[in-house]
């Protein structure tokens, strides 16, 4: 028989229901997570099988109740606060950055923070600018923050409850278009069997979503469907991509790139944040380090958005966000090139 | 303080435009967003049609839009919400640019890089944000100016009741109060923060309350009227311009459509639009204004007309305006 298939915001949704009836310390804050279920469906049922003690509304006052989870994780309880969009970090940064990821370390680690911040991430639907960014870099820049980017739904569960259970802060950042919401165009890929059963994914472990001997291209989110269809394309002009889905950015599985690397002699990241000094970035600073054990048959490539702020109208953002063809014709210029003859001594 | 016969035909006039415009809003956007032409399985997208994205319309809160920009020249400055037509059309911004700004066209205010809730015209000094809560310091800015510059110029700030939780709200009345700057905060109480009530989210049963936590005068208009939104901002904008400091304005008013276009509105009560429909301010200010004998039926009806003309043509300068080219998202970065 067949398994049950969820789209990732019914994953979610089933992986807090599960930890809530679990642990009693779970409770979940944030603006519209009870009656509404979520703007993105990541709470939907839960304020009927918990009731609002444990999955509270709040009033529109991110720096109140995300530091005020910071607080009830101090005191012993396991927060969970929802940002509706990571855009919106802009008004709670301060509690995030300043003490939520520093307070463990100057503490000498004798204060824990089990803290969840989810958040929707992500464009490819017209929201301009202030609605649909990434930031995963962002968040992945500042020590002190796990960093997790699910894909599809059985990660989304299964990466979930790894986050709830952690004694760390961790941002959860879910992408819109793969949400499978009945309102927003998604990729059906993110659409995956999903076992009833709670279960864990580790945190820093890449997922190779399919193997190749010709390239690899590292990615993560959304992009992993759009990498997907381009390997297909890829496939029929003979080129074999190997797509590495990395799952959670902090920690890293930098193993798991410089493996592939070593195997296939050639890089792309394909990237949905900004280009500049961010995850394309890192990464490709991790294979440029490691050439004593890696030998690169073509320069390393980048997809990212080119450091202009996400765009409103369609033509303009379909432009900057990397899409399928751009992934494509990045692959092939990376199969066409080549690096310098000979190292120096 | 009561309106002359020019500003009440004026009022009247841009809010039977605002709401035109929005109704015509509501139903643009509902082009090639529903099946068939979708994704299977979808019941919507978002992304799809000549106008994508959210949609936040402003059908219902006429009155506190005209009710203030009735008090204002151009050089005043207005900073507006995500939801931000109405605003707009009051303080005169010119309906073509924004409506293809809307459309994602280069003939846009923003050339199509900003869209409906990222509106900018600094020739009527009018702005907006999608950020909740983010109109007040920048109208603490413009109110600064002025007075350092010793102009008789005021700033006004729109908000939603749910932005007066935000940190934004508290240190911008502190800031304005503290340094006695002529702005004016209008509170646009439609009792909904998308799903969250008021009474779920504001500790006071007024936003007008706090301001004498910051010692300025707060005014609450109980009603969704235009006069009366006339008379409690015509005070506050003749002591800003006296010199004498900011005021806390808050509204009620009504949010007739969801809070973006395609919610479902699960969270609330099924009669309360029907019921805040009957009490529609449009039709209440033209039964008024008969009564009074400034309007006769026959302008009444030459200004639906014009109005609805107006929101026709830049309709259509919109839908038919070209897109910019791919490559121009990466222009105005910095100038």
């Amino acid at each position: 028989m067949a398994g049950r298939r969820l789209t990732m915001a019914e994953a979610i949704s089933e992986a807090f229901a599960q930890e809530m009836e679990r642990d009693p310390n779970v409770f979940i804050m944030g603006e519209d997570v009870g009656v509404y279920g979520g703007i993105f469906g990541a709470t939907k049922g839960l304020i009927e099988k918990f009731g609002p003690e444990r999955v509270m509304d709040t009033p529109i006052s991110e720096t109140g109740f995300i530091g005020a989870a910071i607080g009830a994780a101090a005191a012993g309880m396991r927060p969970v606060a929802e940002l509706m969009f990571v855009d919106f970090f802009g008004v709670c940064m301060d509690q995030i950055y300043n003490h939520l990821a520093k307070n463990t370390y100057m503490s000498g680690g004798n204060v824990r923070l089990p803290v969840v911040i989810t958040t929707a991430i992500g464009g490819g639907y017209n929201d301009a600018a202030q609605h649909s960014q990434c930031l995963y870099g962002v968040f992945a820049h500042v020590p002190g923050l796990k960093v997790v980017v699910p894909s599809n739904a059985y990660d989304a569960k299964g990466l979930l409850i790894e986050a709830i259970r952690d004694d760390n802060p961790v941002l959860y950042m879910f992408h819109k278009g793969i949400m499978g919401l009945p309102w927003m165009a998604y990729f059906q890929g993110s659409t995956t069997e999903v076992p009833e059963e709670p279960y864990t994914i580790p945190f820093g472990q890449a997922r190779v979503v399919c193997e190749g001997k010709d390239l690899t291209i590292v990615t993560l989110s959304q992009m992993v469907h759009k990498a997907v269809i381009a390997a297909e394309m890829l496939a029929k002009e003979g080129i074999e991509a190997e797509i590495l889905d990395l799952r959670t950015l902090v920690p890293l599985d930098r193993e798991a790139v410089l493996a592939s690397v070593a195997k296939t002699g050639r890089l792309l990241v394909a990237d949905e944040d900004y280009l500049g000094f961010g995850l394309t970035g890192e990464i490709a600073a991790i294979v440029g380090e490691h050439l004593d054990r890696i030998a690169l048959r073509a320069p390393i490539k980048r997809l990212g958005v080119p450091n202009v702020p996400i765009p409103y109208s369609r033509p303009l953002e379909q432009f900057v966000i990397p899409q399928v063809e751009h992934i494509v014709a990045a692959a092939k210029e990376t199969m066409q090139g080549r690096v310098a003859a000979g190292g120096r001594a | 303080m009561s309106p002359s016969k020019a500003q009440l035909l004026w009022m009247y006039e841009k809010m039977v435009e605002i709401r035109y415009y929005e109704e015509t809003m509501a139903k643009v956007y509902l082009e090639g967003k529903l099946p068939p032409n979708i994704q299977k399985g979808l019941a919507f997208d978002i992304g799809s049609g000549p106008v994508p994205g959210e949609m936040h319309l402003a059908a219902g809160q006429e009155p506190v839009a005209v009710g203030v920009c009735a008090h204002l020249r151009d050089e005043d400055t207005v900073v507006g919400t995500h939801r931000p037509h109405h605003f707009a059309i009051a303080k005169g911004v010119p309906l073509d640019k924004m409506t293809a700004e809307i459309f994602g066209k280069k003939t846009g205010l923003g050339k199509g890089k900003g869209g409906h809730m990222h509106l900018f015209d600094p020739a009527h000094n009018f702005s907006c944000s999608g950020i909740v809560g983010a109109s007040l310091p920048p109208a603490c800015g413009a109110a600064l100016a002025a007075k350092k510059r010793g102009q008789d110029r005021v700033a006004v700030a729109f908000f939603g009741e749910g932005a007066a939780n935000q940190g934004a709200f508290h240190e911008s009345l502190n800031l304005a109060a503290l340094w006695q700057l002529p702005a004016i905060f209008v509170c646009e109480d439609n009792h909904w923060a998308i799903s969250v009530p008021k009474e779920k989210a504001v500790s006071v049963a007024s936003v007008a309350d706090r301001a004498c936590a910051y010692g300025m005068p707060g005014v609450c208009v109980p009603e969704n009227d235009p006069l009366q939104v006339f008379e409690a901002v015509g005070e506050a904008v003749a002591r800003a311009r006296r010199g004498e400091g900011p005021t806390l304005i808050e509204v009620k008013t009504f949010r007739y459509f969801g809070h973006f276009q395609g919610d479902a509105e699960v969270y609330r009560p099924k009669d309360e639009v029907k019921h805040l429909r009957a009490l529609d301010p449009i039709p209440k200010l033209a039964a008024r204004l008969k009564q009074d004998g400034v309007l006769t039926a026959q302008e009444e009806e030459a200004i639906v007309a014009r109005a609805r003309q107006r929101v026709d043509e830049a309709f259509a300068f919109a839908r038919q305006s070209p897109y910019p080219a791919p490559q121009e998202a990466l222009e105005d970065v910095f100038v």
